[in-house]
């Protein structure tokens, strides 16, 4: 059993430190069969890993909040779907001024909150207020800290005020739940906008939704939805395969799905995820100081081996850290591709004709102790000799990610767009190419997304280049689902799971 | 009588303020700083400190422990730093889940033991003896995660018969959906607590069916049935009392395991989460509650020891008189 992976930058809690966003989707299929008369009544019942820790996003809800409630009960003034396209949702409409730093929205009218009350301004102005409060836990704080000020010249018109120009705002306030700012108890109870309301969260054991008479859009295809929380992977599938569950959000291991390909009563579904595993080199510290040697590094490892032996036929390679969903996608997988070769004439240029030997940090949970030994034994065939030192979440975090006193380690990153981490030289694995930190504050500042996509596209090739990482892989997003339900997400999007066009029967 | 009771009452007390001592103590050794625990890890320092501030945890230590037991004494168990909700009400709500699976299960695991270990003891040389006390052997090396999944396939996934796992939302105002969720798990646990029982039920069996007062009983005249009844039950009674406890007691702490296999909402699961996410004040609370709880039953199998061997009256507070 995995407790919650420690993964970076994301989510908020979660065990150790951080937290699996998984992300981003691809083509728009939405899960299982569709067509034929369904059941409007009907209650679906969802497995999942992750319960909510409290149901406030901004009070340390965890990735459990997201996946139950954004969506289905919170709604922000856009939303991301399962695509990984930005859709208005809250908002209309919106302006921006010349100088990008004024952002008029215009409020969807008729919108009212599960208590009655109808939505404006007033609320938006609360709830992007309380996401950067001295106090949020939000995971979103530091990517919203932009917004110098918000005003509502009246109730349908929100004006915000940037304290510099953010091309990802707009993306970035789809994380924000519009909260009625009246609401008191938010840790245990909800007042959103969404198309269900919170019938009853039963700690430890399942959280229900029932739809909501007032929404202000399509009504939801089901009557309830309720999620049940396992601790452990096979109680999960077991629920799944006496049909106590109808739909597994996010399968985490291999090794059960099997049973449900062989099975046509259940639906395995292949989405996108955007989470990739790397093997992340201190590039501050010797011998990863040397671009050759890194270089050598990514290219002695074959990664399709690695992704065949964890993940049997699922997840994809990657040459970089943008997975396929992120607009500023190039395939890079030719860029240090496995080539032993070529590894030891690079190794041999650096000086290391006869190999080096450095401590590979890994964390204590799956995958990365498999994927240390098998790295262990790709560069013993180069000469490089690989010590295994295993570590906990909260050792990774301290040692690596807080004090950098590391050479290489194995870490899983999570979320969607976090290429921009290679422009931040204080950054754990130390990257530091002015050229690079340059385009992508130039990127953050851009005018339009096209040019913010051609400036990240060659953040992307540079890092490449470099070998400022050696990204192993992207995980496989696997959703499994009784064959009689559809309309489900099968992307996971940031955990998001939304629940109103899943259909029974 | 009085007496001993305050004796008890003392010692209890005594015990649960060095328990809160260790406890408090122990949990802050641990590597690992609960903050990280609440940011994410873009979070900057000020982010860190700040939810250090929130939970309590830029306190010095002694002072947290006093503001710790200071509620403790009031009845409060204080607020999770994860979930910002407070951590007693949450410990009753599991207590509802793992106090009737423990209960049952033992009830269950007596009911086997005692009639098999017996068994096994005045027949010990017929060959269903020695079989029940070859399997009793086999029991205690199974692994209870390992019965439960065992059971889980036979029981639910191919027959059908009982849920695989899980708890109703609505708890035991469903009871009989309450009751068909806790059938598989009480009988996990009961088979395998019960396989120790039954060498403890057989080997005092043993010592009073070889005991010289039975002997003397059926020269006096009466059955074995009546001497059984009379002498050896009391007398064998005495020593498996005392493991009951212990089983007891270790099977309310070991909880964890079977409803993590039946994906339980119960007191285990709890302690599982509150150390993953190092929530000091839910760990706290659950050992805490334990503790009481292990204290209590220790308690409560020392009295029973004392009703049913007048014996050990004197021995136990003859020194205070």
């Amino acid at each position: 059993m995995s407790i919650k992976k420690t993964s970076l930058y994301g989510g908020a809690t979660a065990a150790a430190l951080a937290l699996t966003l998984t992300a981003c989707g691809g083509g728009s299929n939405a899960g299982g069969a569709a067509g034929g008369a369904h059941d409007k009544n009907a209650t679906i019942n969802i497995g999942s890993l992750y319960e909510p820790q409290n149901l406030d996003n901004t009070a340390g809800g965890g990735q459990g909040v997201t996946e139950a409630l954004n969506g289905n009960v919170y709604e922000g003034l856009f939303k991301l779907t399962d695509n990984g396209k930005v859709e208005n949702l809250l908002a209309q409409d919106y302006k921006v001024s010349g100088d990008g730093l004024t952002y008029t929205f215009t409020l969807r009218d008729g919108v009212k909150f599960h208590s009655g009350k109808k939505l404006t301004s007033q609320d938006v102005k609360y709830s992007l207020e309380k996401v950067i409060a001295k106090d949020s836990q939000s995971a979103r704080k530091s990517n919203l800290e932009v917004i110098k000020s918000v005003e509502t010249p009246d109730p349908r018109t929100v004006e915000v005020q940037l304290s510099k120009k953010s091309i990802s705002f707009v993306y970035n306030l789809s994380y924000v739940w519009i909260i009625n700012s009246d609401a008191k108890g938010l840790k245990t109870d909800e007042d959103g906008t969404g198309p269900y309301t919170l019938d009853k969260w039963t700690r430890g054991s399942a959280l229900s939704l029932a739809r909501f008479a007032g929404y202000w859009g399509d009504a939801a295809a089901n009557k309830q939805v309720v999620f049940h929380y396992y601790k452990d992977a096979t109680a999960l599938n077991n629920a799944l395969l006496t049909n106590a569950v109808d739909v597994v959000t996010s399968e985490q291991s291999p090794d059960a799905l099997d049973q449900f390909k062989s099975n046509q009563n259940y639906k395995v579904n292949d989405g996108n995820s955007t989470t990739k595993l790397l093997l992340a080199f201190n590039d501050k510290a010797k011998p990863f100081t040397d671009v050759k040697v890194r270089q050598a590094v990514s290219a002695a490892i074959d990664d399709k081996k690695l992704l065949e032996s964890v993940w049997g036929g699922y997840g994809k390679p990657i040459g970089s850290m943008v997975p396929p969903t992120d607009p500023w996608y190039e395939d890079l997988t030719e860029v240090n591709a496995y080539d032993t070769a070529r590894a030891k004439k690079l190794l041999a240029e650096a000086g290391y004709e006869n190999g080096f030997s450095f401590t590979l940090d890994t964390p204590n949970y799956d995958p990365h102790p498999t994927a240390a030994t098998f790295i262990k034994s790709q560069l013993a065939k180069v000469g490089i000799t690989v010590e295994i030192n295993t570590i906990t979440p909260d050792e990774w975090y301290t040692k690596v990610y807080k004090n950098h006193d590391f050479t290489a380690t194995l870490q899983e990153h999570v979320n969607d767009r976090d290429l921009v981490w290679y422009g931040n030289p204080d950054f754990y694995w130390g990257y530091d190419n002015k050229q690079v930190t340059q385009w992508v504050e130039e990127a953050e500042q851009a005018s339009s997304t096209s040019e913010q996509t051609e400036l990240l596209k060659k953040v992307n090739r540079k890092t490449a280049e470099d070998a400022a990482s050696d990204w192993l892989y992207l995980y496989p997003q696997i959703v499994v689902a009784n064959s009689k339900l559809s309309g489900y997400p099968v992307n996971g999007l940031n955990s998001q799971f939304f629940a109103y066009d899943i259909k029974k029967g | 009588m009085g007496r001993y009771l305050l004796r008890r009452l003392a010692f209890l007390l005594v015990s649960l303020a060095l328990a809160s001592v260790v406890l408090f103590a122990l949990l802050r050794m641990l590597p690992g700083d609960p903050a990280n625990a609440l940011t994410s890890v873009g979070a900057g320092p000020e982010q860190i400190a700040a939810a250090r501030h929130s939970i309590g945890s830029d306190k010095p230590l002694p002072e947290q422990f006093v503001h710790w037991i200071g509620q403790l004494a009031s009845g409060d168990l204080g607020t999770s730093f994860v979930s910002s909700l407070p951590v007693g009400p949450e410990i009753a709500s599991r207590l509802n889940v793992t106090v009737p699976l423990t209960l049952a299960a033992f009830v269950l695991a007596v009911l086997i033991a005692v009639p098999v270990g017996f068994v096994a003891a005045h027949r010990r040389r017929t060959w269903y003896g020695a079989l029940l006390n070859g399997v009793s052997q086999l029991g205690i090396a199974v692994p209870v995660f390992w019965l439960g999944m065992i059971l889980i396939a036979v029981f639910a996934l191919n027959a059908g018969w009982l849920p695989a796992g899980g708890f109703p939302q609505d708890g035991w105002s469903q009871p009989a959906e309450a009751i068909r969720s806790l059938a598989l798990p009480v009988i996990t646990i009961a088979l395998v607590m019960s396989a120790s029982l039954i060498r403890y039920v057989r080997s005092a069996s043993l010592d009073v069916l070889g005991s010289d007062y039975l002997r003397t009983a059926r020269a006096m005249g009466s059955s074995f049935g009546q001497a059984m009844w009379r002498h050896g039950l009391r007398n064998a009674s005495v020593p498996v009392i005392s493991i009951l406890g212990i089983e007891l007691a270790s099977t309310l702490l070991g909880a964890v395991v079977v409803e993590s296999v039946y994906a339980l909402p119960g007191l285990g699961s709890l302690l599982a989460t509150g150390i993953a996410q190092h929530d000091y004040p839910v760990i706290q609370g659950v050992l805490f509650v334990s503790t009481l709880a292990v204290l209590i039953i220790g308690f409560a199998a020392d009295f029973a020891q004392r009703i049913i061997d007048p014996r050990l009256r004197g021995r136990l507070s003859g020194g205070a008189r």
